[in-house]
């Protein structure tokens, strides 16, 4: 059975690795500080559709990404790893969005892909941490979603079976396609980039890098291989309502931010004594901190 | 994160050589398949831009997933039950990463599935993994021998195997007898043909074969009845899913524990010719251990950097007497002369990749096509530099990568001797690299005759003769010395005609040739990138001097009367 597979990936600022200027004075990411990513979970969420696309031949899988130009980066990135294409939703106008803005855009371009089986995507991104885009793109969509996926067991009579991850245990749960599914970290690394898929798509560009003078030297390339020319889609393109978009379609307002600073209150010395290991033991099991 | 290709700016440096544009012109027929293939290259820019993105992801396979199983690789080893082979967990997740990426076949045309790169940029990837773990180079160089498949193999073989090799089916090349060692004359495995099946059936036994449960192996039989010599071997090709080959034990070893060494058993196993008959040693062999010995130089370039690495790193935070002990001379001076042998192996080791890249292309070009006589010239001369060069710079850089796995424990001091450091495993890995596919003296062996006929001779003078910068020109007046000094010793010991005499000095005259050579190959490369170089050029080349100087001075010394005392 082949699927249609969309994957939502976002471009995350690298927070993993802050440097001390990673914040602007008003509270927010200093973007231009950091290196742009992959969202790490998306990768994972990548992974679990490429073997779904290994193991059902005629499979197809979709990046759909919402960002600034570069963000383009992200569905070459999912091109080389296996992926089949991508879109990518740019527009002033998606600027400044929230999780509920960006899932109304991005649901927007769902209805516009129109034929799907799977939307996969990260539980959760690592600038925002809110894992509230899926479930609200699943909302939207008015589809059903499992949420932190660790594995896509199987596909049968148009059912998915999902092993989740939940705190203190894994859950398996079986739901009717089409539907939504957000993938834990926990799941499957997400494979290397293939050498013959990066020599294929590395010229792949959207209509605006097209423009850029680096490009010129490979204009026949666009017109004889159209996988190389990766689709941007506006406001207008996913007949988007301007004011459910960007910042005038995102009520989330930042009160305040805090700088928490990481320090040791108390320490504790212990003998390195079979029994002062286990009284510690006991100690953490009995105060939640292991266990 | 970091990444093996873009940490290492030797090797951008030499990939962007001269040469490659000449090479790649020949690999890629002027870019033919750029219509037939979505991966193939445009022009050179594209071709050069895909070798390093596809680089760069051998790299950071080497960083994540490699590097980081080496050592419990190394203590879990490979596994024999039931004549079959289970690799480390580590080398099992190694091969499905490389796998993944599409780092198999590489340098296979691509209507076979290939990449069709150059053996440059593959030799590259060689580096990068043997600087992650030596022993798993073992396993990934070893699609290599679909090389000699391709060059000898008919074409319906080169349909059937090739594409397997490209979707990460693992190779071996099965030589190695009880009896026959350096020796391969002396192969026994025999070879029968049976009219009624129309096949050859292979029986006897096999020792000391890398990765001896491969999928595809690479067989030297004894086709000819009664033969005792080289003449009667033939090579064959067996498919481990026909069966009739088991691995009876795979050897402890001190080092490489991540490759399995194995004794195979062969019993009526169904084979196929590869080639003609009678040429299995003579020419298949050849050009096997050829690219095998390419192979090994690119492991221990590997673990020259790895070791340097190593040891660097903790000479810059180990502190003794309130001091980081890289502060002493005796420590700088040993990372230093690290560092330069690790920038000399390199050089020479690229040298070499792209001379046998020249060769190669345009040997391949010859299976299409009539060459022209200008091409025929050049191929003559790549191919005799690359004879040449090949066993010269595989006993030069494996010596090294053994240098400097000691020179990295002892920056260790006490700790590196424990096996809480990686150094250790380097040390124990760098020792195999002298000795197979032929041990430094078998190297010494096949580059005299270079150093007899003036091959070495002649490539220096084109070094002398190219155009140095005013500040390098102390180091290329050195190496002028250092020439002539070589010359005349070579004079010497040639003098006499006593063939016995020229072997005793043998490796002494190799040697001093080595030391000029990657003297100027580090004299280049300091001159287009000084900052990287310059220093590797100036600690090689007051060090080659003095090993010249040294082999001079034994040499000029020595009368050929005292040769008695040597025999025990």
């Amino acid at each position: 059975m082949s699927l249609k597979i969309i994957v939502l990936a976002k471009q995350v600022p690298d927070t993993r690795n802050v440097g001390k200027d990673a914040m602007k004075a008003d509270g927010t990411v200093n973007r231009a500080a950091l290196p742009a990513i992959f969202n790490p979970e998306d990768l994972n969420a990548l992974e679990q559709a490429l073997r779904l696309k290994d193991a059902c031949a005629g499979t197809t899988v979709t990046l759909l990404t919402m960002g600034p130009g570069r963000a383009a980066e992200i569905i070459r990135e999912g091109l080389y790893r296996g992926a089949d294409g991508g879109y990518l939703l740019t527009d002033r106008a998606f600027a400044g969005a929230d999780t509920l803005a960006t899932s109304y855009a991005i649901s927007m371009a769902i209805r516009k892909i129109k034929e799907y089986d799977l939307i996969i995507c990260g539980r959760q991104a690592i600038d925002g941490d809110t894992a509230q885009v899926g479930p609200q793109v699943a909302e939207k969509l008015r589809l059903s979603q499992i949420t932190y996926a660790e594995e896509i067991q199987k596909i049968e009579d148009g059912k998915v079976t999902v092993k989740r991850r939940l705190e203190g245990g894994v859950e398996t749960v079986e739901a009717k396609l089409p539907i939504v599914i957000t993938v834990n970290g926990s799941a499957p690394e997400c494979r290397p980039r293939n050498a013959k898929y990066i020599q294929k798509y590395k010229h792949a560009k959207t209509i605006t890098e097209k423009q850029d003078a680096a490009t010129a030297g490979y204009a026949a390339l666009f017109d004889k291989r159209p996988y190389l020319n990766l689709q941007e889609w506006s406001v207008a393109d996913v007949n988007a309502d301007v004011a459910q978009c960007g910042l005038s379609g995102s009520p989330t307002k930042v009160k305040k931010i805090e700088n928490v600073v990481f320090q040791a209150k108390e320490s504790k010395t212990l003998e390195p004594t079979g029994d002062n290991i286990d009284e510690l033991m006991r100690e953490l099991i009995l105060n939640h901190t292991i266990g | 994160m970091s990444n093996y290709f873009l940490d290492t700016p030797g090797l951008k440096h030499h990939l962007h050589h001269p040469l490659m544009r000449r090479i790649v012109e020949l690999k890629e027929r002027n870019y033919a398949d750029k219509d037939a293939f979505d991966y193939a290259p445009y022009d050179y820019e594209d071709a050069m831009d895909s070798y390093e993105k596809v680089l760069e992801i051998a790299g950071g396979i080497c960083d994540d997933v490699i590097a980081p199983n080496a050592e419990g690789v190394d203590h879990e080893g490979p596994a024999v039950n039931g004549g079959r082979v289970t690799y480390a967990t580590g080398t099992q997740q190694n091969l499905d990463a490389v796998r993944k990426a599409g780092l198999m076949g590489i340098a296979m045309p691509r209507r076979y599935g290939g990449l069709n790169f150059p053996v440059t940029p593959y030799i590259m990837a060689a580096d990068m993994v043997s600087r992650a773990d030596a022993g798993f180079e073992n396993l990934w160089g070893l699609q290599d021998c679909i090389e000699t498949l391709y060059e000898f193999g008919n074409e319906d073989q080169r349909q059937r195997y090739i594409p397997r090799v490209c979707a990460g089916e693992t190779m071996s090349m099965d030589l190695t007898e009880p009896d026959a060692g350096s020796d391969l004359q002396s192969v026994m495995l025999k070879a029968t043909y049976c009219e009624k099946d129309g096949c050859w059936y292979l029986n006897g036994v096999k020792r000391f074969i890398t990765n001896g449960d491969s999928d595809i192996h690479l067989v030297l039989a004894r086709s000819e009845e009664g033969t005792k010599d080289g003449r009667g071997l033939s090579m064959f090709i067996y498919d481990k899913k026909n069966g009739g080959v088991d691995v009876r034990r795979i050897e402890n070893k001190l080092g490489i524990k991540g490759s399995p060494t194995c004794e195979l058993v062969f019993k009526n196993a169904k084979a196929e010719l590869c080639g003609e008959r009678k040429l299995g040693l003579i020419k298949y062999v050849m050009a096997l251990m050829n690219g095998a010995r390419l192979g090994i130089m690119a492991q221990a370039v590997g673990l020259c950097e790895a070791a340097y690495r190593e040891g660097y790193a903790y000479a810059l935070e180990r502190k003794q007497f309130g001091k980081a002990i890289i502060e002493f001379p005796a420590v700088y001076e040993m990372a230093a002369l690290m560092r330069a042998k690790a920038d000399a192996s390199r050089a020479i080791l690229y040298e070499t990749s792209r001379f046998v890249d020249i060769y190669k292309a345009l040997d391949d070009i010859s299976r299409e096509r009539k060459l022209e006589p200008e091409e025929r010239q050049e191929m003559k001369k790549y191919s005799k530099l690359a004879d040449a060069f090949t066993p010269l710079g595989k006993g030069m850089t494996t010596e090294y990568a053994n240098q400097n796995a000691y020179d990295a424990i002892q920056i260790h001091g006490g700790s590196g001797f424990m096996k809480d450091y990686t150094c250790e495993r380097l040390y124990r890995d760098a020792r195999i690299t002298n000795i197979y596919e032929g041990t430094t003296q078998l190297q010494v062996v096949a580059a005299i005759r270079h150093v007899t006929t003036g091959t070495y001779l002649g490539r220096i003078r084109e070094y002398e003769a190219l155009e140095y910068k005013p500040e390098t020109e102390g180091l290329r007046q050195k190496l002028i010395e250092m020439t002539s000094r070589y010359g005349e010793a070579a004079a010497l010991v040639m003098e006499p005609k006593d063939s016995e005499y020229l072997d005793f000095h043998a490796r002494r005259l190799v040697e001093a040739a080595g030391h000029c050579i990657m003297g100027y190959l580090l004299l280049q490369d300091a001159n287009k990138d000084g900052e990287n170089f310059r220093r590797s050029a100036e600690v090689y080349i007051s060090y080659g001097q003095a090993e010249v100087n040294k082999i001079y001075s034994y040499i000029t010394n020595f009368n050929r009367e005292d040769l008695g005392y040597f025999k025990i």
